[in-house]
């Protein structure tokens, strides 16, 4: 008997050391890096000095790191919670529909989201050009002024967050049509004898039944979001990068352009941390609401 | 239920359906002008008007951005790096997810939980010491390279390691009364009974390695060892304002995974529905 354990956990050992190798390589040891990094005044690459907390103390004082933490959190408030019901509201239409229209409607607002973002941006910065864009073609039937969109401070974060959203959009349709496939028919069978209105049907029994997917989308969505770098990158290129810093963005900044490793990993470290603590206040809310959905 | 309100309702839910056909195709409008953009000639292309399909159609752009860009270089690029991807993070994930699952060893459930752990942790901020580790192992601009630090997909594994937990333990007690072993119980039962759970993460994988933008822009400055996706971000320069060049080498870059999707789309939308922790 004894024996036989040894054995299985010599096979288990086998079978999980791929796995581990993989993992101790390239996540636990960078992380644990990343952190040592933070206390030193290191370029990118190469050794540095031990300087305490010089470079979160740094933080508190450096505009350009202010700029990226908020406009992280607006890029956050524009993005996440439109593009939840966004996603709602074509999902229950989505939802209606039968058959082979259905599938072909799903797989239209689903399309954007299996693209790689530098075909996203292609297509968006054309769609939006200032001089031969088809949005300012609209915009000139409109009557409104053009506007150089990714040049414009003012634009730029709500512009890139309706992209986001574009592209995003079908991978919180699918779940949400998880969700509402998931609400047993008899519910609303019962609903229509009772004579009730479209609205009250989805007050009383979509809405609500929909509740756990609703915060799951919301969650995943926070937390994807955070680590937004890719779009602002791409559309702030030739444009203005300073403006338009997310942490993301700062941490490659001064990482990579300034060779400033040390600085740039106590910014990393930083959203490091709240990424991590969103998750934990989200798993905590989550159980405590008593939903099970993760 | 009066005659009336059914009539009444039914015409409401005539015009939502109307109105969700109809944003579905403003939704994928810009991918069709797009599209239809790549395919114009470019004095046709700056007209300062709305042309919905082109007055000559011409693949003159697509034949320009497979001939000078290294457009083959990078598909090969991607390829490789994405296969290599999946191949290495689906395999070892298989393997390690059944240990997981089905075995007892020490230290089981510390590796489970750092699994589970590894699933919050941003992986956008270990950018900087990945390079420093790729950088000492002198695999910038290689293949290997790309691929390393993007072998993090705890998704994958916990996905198996939920499909393992459900196969009936029936099946395993019989397979050890015929005393096969651990290896075969494996590759005879576990795996043939989730074909469909490893198709489907094998998809969604190659497609997310496709698609990554930020570790391949780092990993590589050499523009022959560059992925698609970020080759097409890197020479636009090169075109000058060819606009409708910059657009066909777009759609050759995203062609690959949107026929992919097209194919496999069960699966796919099976994989995605998983990886957010709902079981389809």
């Amino acid at each position: 008997m004894l024996k036989n354990r040894r054995h299985e956990a010599l096979i288990a050992l086998t079978l999980v050391a791929p796995f581990v190798a993989i993992y101790g390589l390239v996540f636990i040891y960078p992380t644990i890096k990343m952190f040592i990094l933070s206390f030193t005044d290191a370029p990118l690459i190469g050794d540095g000095e031990y300087v305490g907390f010089d470079n979160y103390t740094r933080l508190l004082r450096d505009r350009r790191f202010d700029t990226a933490l908020w406009n992280t959190f607006y890029f956050v408030a524009l993005s996440v919670v439109p593009g939840t019901f966004i996603a709602m509201a074509i999902s229950l239409g989505i939802n209606r529909l039968k058959g082979r229209l259905q599938a072909f409607v799903l797989a239209l607002f689903f399309l954007p989201y299996i693209l790689p973002v530098s075909v996203v941006f292609t297509i968006w910065d054309w769609t939006l050009n200032f001089q031969f864009g088809v949005a300012m073609h609209v915009f000139d039937l409109l009557g409104i002024d053009r506007v150089p969109v990714f040049k414009s401070s003012a634009w730029f974060m709500p512009a890139v967050a309706l992209i986001t959203v574009w592209w995003t959009c079908g991978f919180s349709i699918l779940l949400f049509l998880a969700g509402l496939r998931a609400i047993p028919v008899e519910i609303y069978e019962a609903a229509s004898l009772d004579n009730t209105s479209r609205w009250q049907v989805f007050r009383r029994i979509t809405w609500p039944l929909l509740n756990p997917i609703t915060a799951l989308v919301m969650t995943i969505q926070l937390i994807l979001q955070l680590k937004i770098f890719d779009q602002v990158y791409l559309f702030s290129t030739g444009g203005r990068m300073n403006d338009n810093l997310v942490l993301v963005l700062y941490v490659f900044q001064r990482a990579f352009q300034s060779n400033q490793g040390g600085r740039a990993a106590a910014v990393a470290v930083v959203l490091f941390l709240l990424v991590i603590i969103v998750s934990v206040l989200n798993f905590q809310l989550a159980r405590l609401s008593g939903s099970r959905d993760r | 239920m009066t005659h009336d309100t059914v009539k009444r309702l039914n015409v409401v839910g005539l015009i939502i359906t109307i109105i969700t056909v109809l944003c579905a195709i403003l939704w994928t409008f810009p991918l069709y002008w797009g599209i239809i953009s790549s395919l114009k000639p470019e004095d046709e292309v700056v007209r300062p008007y709305i042309e919905l399909w082109p007055d000559t159609l011409t693949f003159s752009h697509y034949v320009d951005a497979l001939t000078k860009t290294q457009i083959g270089a990078w598909y090969i690029n991607s390829i490789v790096t994405a296969l290599g991807i999946t191949v290495l993070t689906v395999g070892s994930s298989l393997l390690c997810g059944y240990a997981i699952s089905q075995l007892h060893f020490p230290l089981r459930r510390p590796l489970w939980w750092l699994i589970l752990g590894s699933f919050m942790v941003p992986l956008q901020t270990l950018i900087i010491n990945h390079f420093e580790l790729i950088a000492r192992l002198g695999l910038l601009n290689t293949w290997a390279g790309i691929i390393l630090p993007q072998l993090i997909h705890p998704v994958v594994i916990i996905v198996y390691k939920q499909f393992f937990d459900s196969v009936p333990k029936d099946f395993r007690e019989a397979a050890a009364m015929d005393n096969a072993s651990e290896w075969r119980i494996l590759t005879r039962i576990y795996i043939p009974m989730n074909w469909g759970v490893t198709t489907a993460l094998s998809i969604v994988t190659f497609i997310w390695s496709w698609n990554a933008f930020l570790w391949p822009f780092l990993a590589v400055t050499r523009t022959e060892m560059m992925t698609i996706t970020v080759g097409i971000t890197q020479v636009s320069d090169a075109f000058g304002v060819y606009y409708a060049r910059e657009l066909a080498a777009a759609v050759l870059a995203g062609l690959p995974v949107a026929i992919a999707y097209l194919i496999f789309q069960r699966r796919v939308t099976q994989a995605i529905t998983l990886s957010a922790g709902i079981k389809g």
